[in-house]
């Protein structure tokens, strides 16, 4: 290891020594997750210093009833473009992957606009995008959006299940029986949002908040300003990926969401409904809103028996501590979402966690 | 699914589109969630879309971060 790095390592280890109170980060994103274990950062981290998985995972928050909406659409003979983490997402009455295998007509994107080649290329038929994720992807949606009513092209419709990152912060800051310490904050929400949204985090709830990119060096040096704060007993929102994020976010595409999208609240799975925590489409776009045009209701739904991706989400329990986690839960044959997607906490620990202990 | 990669804008094409390159690999990207792209800019590109253009330097934060680093480790730098 770098010099540089050895020094933040030892720092940290300083730091949380002085400090003396155990710490635990939770980290919104699951590609932290990820790259938290797969650079073995997790092993250096000093014993009092726990990281836990938040719900930054949009394939693992997107709730049983939004994938029955999209199932049920494929039944109508609709057309169905998905990201590709969505399709073995399971749910009571099969999921994409399964629906594909029967028959029916569903599409892989890797970017939105994949859409809306799709509904050119088959103009007698009605084509629906799944909008899911974050402020990251979100502004994805509405140029598609916007590129559809531009070009008049009647036969695409979106499905937005897009969520916003820090309502669900706040409901977890404020839940009772999760104890976290601070946050290590989404990067790529944040070129988005910017800072400002985050700020409650240190304001009202006295939490250090730490927005970093994705590489180990940069979970790193969050989690030495992490304890640096909690040493100085002085919470406060910071940023250690200045390359990529500016405070006031990216405007642009924040224009962009204003003009497509209205706040509504959405439902979370482990979560629940959280206020104005969900992106719909605007009156002005209603023509290209797939709840609209095909009259869905959209029904919450049961969580797979025995999963416990919601406890998992929201860092009551650790995957390991669901009875189904390697026995009847795993990568291959998924029960939850939460084992299904690359980025999804129980997948990672399946991945990694073993070796983390050796 | 949020991954997001660096890419370098190698030419313009119209309706917001650009081709870009990461190491060996050429793609078409969207421009639309940007101001003022151009050739040589170098960009963080999620799901098909640039989201932002990277600043070449390093915020003040992070050096900031790096000057308490050296102080409070000990660490001899230069290993
Ligand atoms: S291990 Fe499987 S069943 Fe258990 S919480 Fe994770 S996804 Fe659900």
């Amino acid at each position: 290891m770098p010099g540089d790095l050895r020094a933040a390592v030892e720092a940290l280890r300083r730091l949380a020594e002085e400090s003396a109170t155990a710490v635990t980060v939770m980290e919104v994103c699951g590609t932290h997750t990820v790259s938290a274990f797969r650079s073995g950062l997790r092993s250096v981290l000093p014993k009092s210093m726990r990281l836990i998985s938040g719900p930054g995972c949009p394939v693992c928050v997107t709730d049983q009833g939004e994938i029955e909406a999209a199932l049920s659409l494929l039944r109508r003979g609709v057309v169905v473009v998905a990201y590709g983490d969505m399709f073995k997402v399971p749910s009571a009455s099969g999921s994409l992957a399964s629906m594909r295998g029967e028959g029916h007509d569903v599409r892989t994107a890797t970017s939105a606009m994949d859409a809306l080649r799709v509904a050119e290329e088959n103009p007698g038929r009605e084509v629906v995008f799944l909008g899911v994720g974050f402020e990251t992807t979100a502004p994805a949606t509405a140029t598609l959006v916007r590129e559809a009513r531009r070009k008049g092209i009647a036969n695409l419709s979106v499905l937005s299940f897009h969520k916003r990152t820090p309502p669900a912060v706040e409901a977890l800051a404020g839940a009772a029986d999760v104890q976290i310490s601070a946050f290590l904050l989404p990067g790529h929400v944040s070129v988005i949002t910017g800072h400002e949204p985050f700020r409650f985090l240190a304001d009202r709830f006295g939490l250090p908040a730490v927005i970093a990119g994705f590489d180990p060096e940069q979970i790193l040096l969050a989690m030495v300003e992490i304890a640096r704060q909690i040493r100085a007993g002085a919470p406060e929102l910071r940023s250690v990926y200045g390359t990529a994020v500016r405070p006031e976010g990216n405007r642009k595409a924040l224009g962009l969401l204003d003009e497509v999208f209205s706040v509504r609240d959405a439902r979370w799975r482990g979560i629940g409904l959280i206020p104005d925590s969900g992106y719909g489409l605007r009156g002005d776009y209603g023509d290209f809103d797939a709840e609209r045009r095909f009259s869905l209701v959209i029904v919450p739904g049961t969580p797979p028996a025995g999963c416990r991706c919601g406890d998992v989400l929201t860092g009551r329990i650790t995957p390991p501590q669901c009875p189904l986690f390697r026995t009847a839960c795993t990568p291959l044959s998924p029960v939850g979402p939460c084992m299904v997607s690359s980025e999804g906490t129980c997948g990672a620990y399946f991945r990694f966690h073993r070796e983390e202990r050796t | 699914m949020c991954l997001a990669v660096p890419h370098t804008i190698e030419t313009l094409l119209d309706d917001g589109r650009a081709v870009a390159v990461a190491g060996a690999v050429r793609t078409e990207i969207r421009t639309d969630l940007i101001e003022n792209p151009s050739p040589g800019d170098t960009v963080l590109v999620h799901a098909g879309f640039a989201i932002e253009k990277l600043a070449p330097e390093d915020s003040k934060e992070l050096l900031d971060l790096w000057e308490e680093i050296r102080r409070v480790s000990g660490v001899d730098y230069a290993g």
